[in-house]
């Protein structure tokens, strides 16, 4: 009954095909959803809230005097990925983080593909994500990106398409892990019946992954996770990540650094630390080299970095593959440094630093959505059919005064999937963001965090723009 | 956790004798604050120190740092800052309590029947204490708890003992009389001590009571006993030998437990049972700041660490 009135409204839908009839990933979840006694859906719905609430998976509302708490809005019906699309996609985001890789080391010594005129080297000098101070760094293994998410969206016609790369400190894998955790208890019959690809290795993936970074050949590496504190919007994942790695969570007073080493403080003194999950942005890390003003970073991080007694991950820098207007070269970049095409597609990207794509963006601001170049969470951004005149001939005239700052791409009809609203299955849209670790080889954690708009017909999907997530399942081949 | 499920403790011993004196009696509850060594706060917040007003503060008054809900509050913020040193199970026990009894103490009905609110209260501390101690690594983290929560019920015994010293007896002659009796139990229960402690003595008398809940070895309440443990805690952090001492919190808190050790019941109500409770929370205070800068207070690197571990 639950789906009796559920529509796919032209869209694509990730459950269902457009004559209502689920794909055949779905099936067994239809059924059995379908054949839950009425009111039994919702009940689920609320006992997986509880969970989440008794977890403290939580954040502050501000509303009134007494803080509120909310959880982060968690809908129990599963997206599926099948197995032949995962494992395309897998070999794309291998490709892909592959190749920024390279391209960070390139441009952090040689820049060979300034030289050869493949991106415009005057892009690079104005980016504000390009740190001068890693010039010359030599990472482990010459690995930049150990921890990358990469967010991916899915048109009308079912193209999947990257929209975004995170390659600084991607975050929200925590919920994936909880979302799962609380799916097994929902609906364990359909879980066990599909064969759903685990995904709870990834903490043991991640500290390999960290561990492996230490140069000096040890046995186990000293590993900590750096926070900013708990005021931190991720915090709640900082915590959860150290506790299930089982390393220590410091923040940056936690540490000095002395004798060339990073030294952590314990109740029996001063302790050596070998490498450093950090989630702190690059410009805090260390106030003698970045922001002078960073309270949250270690004094002296860099020198010891640099001399390689202590590693970093990510290492700093990375974000110059993330800007958004590098991200419209990506294709060009696989291309060059691998020799292979693109295997998961970019989205059309005009950068207005160029000045005929600036004058088409702004003559289609109508079709258009428009980003900042640095800004991420959703803001800074316009989507140009949703918008007023007003509102579009207002960001015209911000991107007139600094093209560099933006980048616009088509308005994609993102898929959809159902979610549990107000008592009913209605279709949001969603995105995936897939996580992808690389230390001796690359990783890709089968699914990744699922987020919905949970606004009806809205196309962004940050959580601090009212996103839900979901659960992703991938089928075993 | 462990203070709040001893405020609990006291209001509810307070209660249980309010509802067993004689008809026409004063109620007595200002004392309950001033053992709680809140005085000032209070007066600044409430005119009298009626029921209503002295179970609001002590349990539910969110500006009180001491009373039940910002216990809860404390508690479950502590343990979010080192959720990775204590098992999932700890945190989530102490979230779910936390939620459980703000929605209890939200309830307008609360004040006119605490009881099983104080109960739910002492319930939770009680499963923290449980699921800690089924989980939890023996390391550094397991001690510096099994400390902080001994060494909190050492102190708070003694204030309950307090209380029956501050509740004014009808007239000296009801020394010994059923009255008296029933008071001194109700201060038993409220430390979970009363089965225990006829066990050990049989018949109520004020000299075994105090024997019973300071110097008894055995009984964990016992404030000899929570400083034993709590000692046995401390140089297992330190891996300083019992007996020793390298530092001031070793120093003072080895001191006080000689002390005790050394004690006797005689002596003690000779003295002054209020003056000797008095003395020893002052000396415990003191004990609990030397382990806070010993362990906690940042010292620049270079800086002589307070104590260097196995030499």
């Amino acid at each position: 009954m639950q789906f009796a009135t559920y529509e796919t409204a032209n869209f694509y839908d990730e459950m269902f095909l457009a004559d209502g009839s689920p794909r055949s990933g779905a099936r067994l979840l239809q059924e059995r959803i379908a054949s839950l006694p009425d009111g039994e859906l919702l009940a689920r719905q609320a006992a997986a809230e509880r969970l989440l609430l008794q977890n403290g998976i939580t954040f502050n509302v501000y509303s009134d005097s007494a803080a509120t708490e909310k959880i982060f809005p968690f809908d129990i019906i599963p997206r599926i990925v099948e197995a032949a699309e995962w494992d395309w996609l897998e070999k794309g985001l291998k490709q892909r983080v592959y190749a920024l890789n390279l391209f960070i080391d390139d441009i952090y010594h040689e820049q060979k593909i300034l030289k050869d005129k493949v991106i415009p080297e005057a892009l690079i000098q104005s980016a504000r994500s390009f740190r001068k101070e890693c010039v010359g760094l030599n990472p482990p293994q010459k690995v930049w990106c150990h921890i990358t998410g990469t967010d991916l969206v899915r048109d009308r016609d079912g193209q999947i398409y990257v929209l975004e790369d995170n390659l600084r400190c991607p975050s929200g894998v925590s919920y994936v892990l909880e979302n799962r955790r609380i799916l097994k208890r929902t609906f364990p019959q359909v879980f066990e019946a599909l064969r759903v690809r685990p995904v709870d290795e990834y903490p043991s993936r991640l500290l390999s992954t960290l561990q492996s970074l230490f140069p000096a050949a040890m046995e186990s590496p000293k590993v900590a996770l750096l926070t900013p504190g708990i005021f931190n919007s991720a915090y709640y994942e900082h915590t959860f990540l150290a506790q299930q790695m089982g390393v220590e969570l410091v923040e940056g007073n936690d540490l000095v650094a002395a004798n060339g080493r990073i030294m952590m403080r314990t109740t029996k003194g001063f302790e050596p630390v070998d490498v450093l999950y950090r989630r702190i942005d690059d410009d805090f890390l260390d106030p003698e080299v970045f922001r002078s003003d960073s309270l949250l970073g270690v004094p002296g991080l860099m020198e010891i970095y640099k001399k390689g007694r202590v590693a970093l991950a990510n290492a700093p820098g990375t974000g110059i593959a993330d800007d958004k207007c590098i991200y419209a070269f990506v294709p060009k970049i696989i291309e060059y440094y691998l020799g292979e095409k693109i295997i998961i597609p970019n989205v059309p990207t005009h950068v207005c630093a160029e000045p005929r794509e600036l004058a088409y963006v702004i003559a289609n601001l109508d079709k258009l959505v428009v980003k900042a170049v640095n800004e991420s969470g959703g803001y800074g951004m316009l989507v140009g059919p949703h918008a007023t005149p007003e509102e579009r001939s207002e960001f015209a005239l911000r991107i007139q005064e600094n093209p560099r700052n933006y980048i616009a791409q088509p308005t994609l009809a993102l898929s959809r999937v159902p979610v549990i609203v107000n008592g009913q299955v209605a279709g949001r849209h969603v995105d995936l963001r897939p996580y992808v670790l690389y230390g001796t080889d690359i990783y890709v954690l089968p699914g990744g965090l699922t987020r919905v708009a949970l606004k009806q017909g809205s196309l962004v999907v940050n959580s601090s723009q009212g996103g839900g997530s979901k659960d992703t399942w991938v089928l075993m081949s | 956790m462990e203070r709040a499920e001893n405020v609990s403790r006291f209001i509810d011993v307070n209660l249980q004798m309010m509802l067993d004196l004689p008809s026409g009696s004063n109620q007595q509850w200002r004392p309950l604050v001033s053992i709680s060594g809140d005085d000032a706060v209070f007066t600044s917040r409430y005119a009298t120190a009626t029921r209503e007003n002295v179970i609001k503060f002590l349990a539910l008054d969110m500006e009180n740092p001491n009373s039940i809900v910002s216990c809860l509050r404390a508690a479950r913020e502590n343990s979010r800052t080192v959720r990775e040193a204590i098992s999932s199970e700890m945190w989530e026990q102490v979230n779910t309590s936390y939620l459980a009894i703000n929605a209890a103490a939200s309830n307008p009905l609360l004040i006119h029947s605490p009881y099983s609110f104080f109960n739910e209260v002492k319930k939770a501390s009680q499963l923290f204490d449980g699921v800690a101690e089924a989980t939890m690594l023996r390391g550094e983290g397991w001690h510096f708890f099994r400390m902080g929560r001994l060494v909190e019920r050492a102190d708070k015994t003694s204030r309950l003992l307090d209380v029956k010293y501050y509740i004014l007896l009808p007239s000296l002659t009801d020394v010994g009389t059923p009255l008296d009796d029933i008071q001194w139990a109700a201060v038993l229960r409220s430390a979970s001590a009363l089965e225990m402690y006829r066990k050990r003595h049989g018949h109520i008398a004020p000299e075994q009571i105090v024997e019973f809940l300071v110097l008894d070895h055995e009984f964990p309440r016992s404030i000899h006993h929570c400083l034993t443990a709590a000692n046995d805690s401390l140089h297992s952090i330190s891996g300083t030998p019992v007996g020793m001492y390298r530092n001031p919190a070793e120093q003072r808190l080895g001191q006080l437990r000689a002390e005790l050790a050394y004690a006797d019941t005689e002596h003690i109500i000779k003295r002054g049972l209020h003056e000797f409770l008095d003395g020893f929370q002052t000396k415990l205070n003191l004990a609990d700041q030397c382990i806070y800068d010993t362990f906690f207070a940042l010292r620049p690197i270079g800086a002589s660490a307070p104590y260097r571990a196995g030499q």
